[in-house]
């Protein structure tokens, strides 16, 4: 059976409010059998320090990810996972997290993925959940296996390559979601910590810089669909019509935009680019852009 | 080297299964000493800038040049306060040159890696670092 969605008026105004859910509508729905909560967050162990009564963890890195290619995992290890979180297909999963969501978001694109029909966010995560004093368990939940089908991931809808991002230069809006300094390309490499492994800084050509943490309230809620329209729309000039690609460093930071520029405002057909600046920043002969220094085509025979 | 208290813990991690790690490392947020009243005011720490959560250290070197270590970190990062608790335990008390010669990568060996992504765990090697940088500043002239 379906479960209905939040009616609150402020997730009314979005393009798509079944996908998020406030804080008292889950309150509600922690007992409902059609409805598994996972935790998702930047931070391994804060599960285990306490989280929302019977939800499940969705550990990024050991679930999502896959352990030996830089990829996710795969339509098999999918269905095992959510098997094993007792999540059926018809289940409405609503995934929260630490740190504004970011991870929640990257999980929740995750099971888009795999074209999960019903995953929502818990607007305001983790932080606000707790804030508004709401309880906490360290119990784990120990679920019984459901039947989740081996489904297909599609990796073109919703998920960029490289050459994809490549061919898009130019033709459509490409919004880089990290910080002021990385894409400025100043922040490259601080002592002790070379910044999750990059060669260059900088930023692709012809992309703008909105900092995937505009779209959120101090309180880890998105802001109002006015609020993310001047943003988006009036400030980067989004419209229906633009093939949108959001990035950062790994593609998390950039599920969360993913998410607002999908869920909350109704552009069609953005995609994430999670390899990111990681793999761009590394790869060899693409084009960077860096304040000062002009972008220079491929130098060289055979380009 | 790895200073021998250190190497236990390591040994511990590693002999122990996948599922425990997590576990112990959580034992070790949790076991974290508080900061002495001496340094109630945080001013007095030194903030660790490439960590992504405030995290606080201090570094105290007696007359038989051995180190003390103190740190601080908020309960909502306990992965950061999981590692200063593993190198509070394994690193106080020892000396300065056993402190300087523990390996950057002394962690390899815990099997962490399966359970904590690489950029994360650096953190770790960061804190390491960090220490070392002190403890020399300290010792110097």
């Amino acid at each position: 059976m379906s479960v209905t969605g939040d009616p609150d008026p402020k997730l009314a105004e979005y393009a798509h409010p079944e996908r998020l859910v406030t804080t008292s509508w889950l309150a509600e729905h922690l007992d409902d059998p059609n409805v598994v909560v996972a935790e998702s967050d930047e931070d391994v162990l804060l599960y285990d320090t306490g989280h929302i009564p019977g939800a499940v963890k969705l550990d990024w890195h050991a679930d999502l990810n896959d352990q030996v290619a830089r990829d996710y995992v795969d339509p098999e290890g999918f269905a095992e996972l959510m098997s094993r979180r007792g999540i059926g297909r018809d289940t409405t999963i609503v995934v929260y997290g630490d740190n504004f969501n970011w991870w929640a978001a990257y999980a929740l694109w995750v099971c888009s993925l795999f074209g999960h029909p019903d995953v929502r966010l818990l607007d305001g995560g983790r932080q606000k959940w707790i804030d508004e004093g709401r309880p906490l368990t360290t119990e784990v939940p120990t679920p019984a296996p459901a039947d989740y089908p081996v489904v297909p991931r599609d990796d073109r809808t919703i998920r960029a390559f490289k050459d994809d991002v490549l061919a898009h230069l130019g033709e459509g809006p490409l919004v880089d979601v990290r910080s002021p300094g990385e894409f400025s390309g100043e922040l490259t490499h601080m002592p002790d910590y070379p910044q999750e492994g990059t060669l260059r800084a900088g930023h692709i050509p012809t992309a703008k810089n909105v900092p995937w943490r505009r779209a959120a309230n101090d309180d880890g809620s998105f802001r109002s669909l006015a609020e993310l329209q001047a943003i988006y729309r009036d400030e980067l000039g989004i419209t229906d019509r633009d093939r949108v690609i959001a990035y950062c460093r790994i593609g998390e930071r950039s599920s969360h935009t993913w998410f607002v520029l999908t869920h909350l405002l109704g552009v069609p057909g953005v995609r994430n680019y999670d390899g990111s600046w990681c793999e761009w920043g590394n790869a060899v002969r693409v084009p960077i852009e860096r304040p000062g220094h002009p972008v220079r085509p491929p130098g060289g025979v055979g380009a | 080297m790895i200073p021998a208290p250190l190497a236990e813990i390591v040994e511990d991690f590693a002999a122990s299964p996948r599922e425990m790690r997590l576990q112990m490392l959580l034992g070790y947020a949790q076991g974290l000493p508080d900061l002495p009243d001496r340094y109630a005011d945080q001013d007095a720490l030194e903030r660790v800038q490439e960590c992504q959560t405030p995290f606080f250290l201090a570094v105290e070197i007696d007359d038989d040049r051995r180190v003390s270590l103190f740190f601080d970190a908020p309960p909502e990062a306990p992965t950061t306060r999981g590692y200063a608790g593993i190198l509070a335990e394994g690193l106080d008390g020892a000396t300065v040159d056993e402190v300087l010669a523990t390996p950057p990568d002394f962690f390899t060996g815990m099997g962490l890696a399966e359970l904590i992504s690489p950029l994360r765990l650096r953190g770790m090697s960061a804190i390491l670092a960090h220490i070392k940088r002190r403890v020399v500043e300290l010792t110097a002239g």
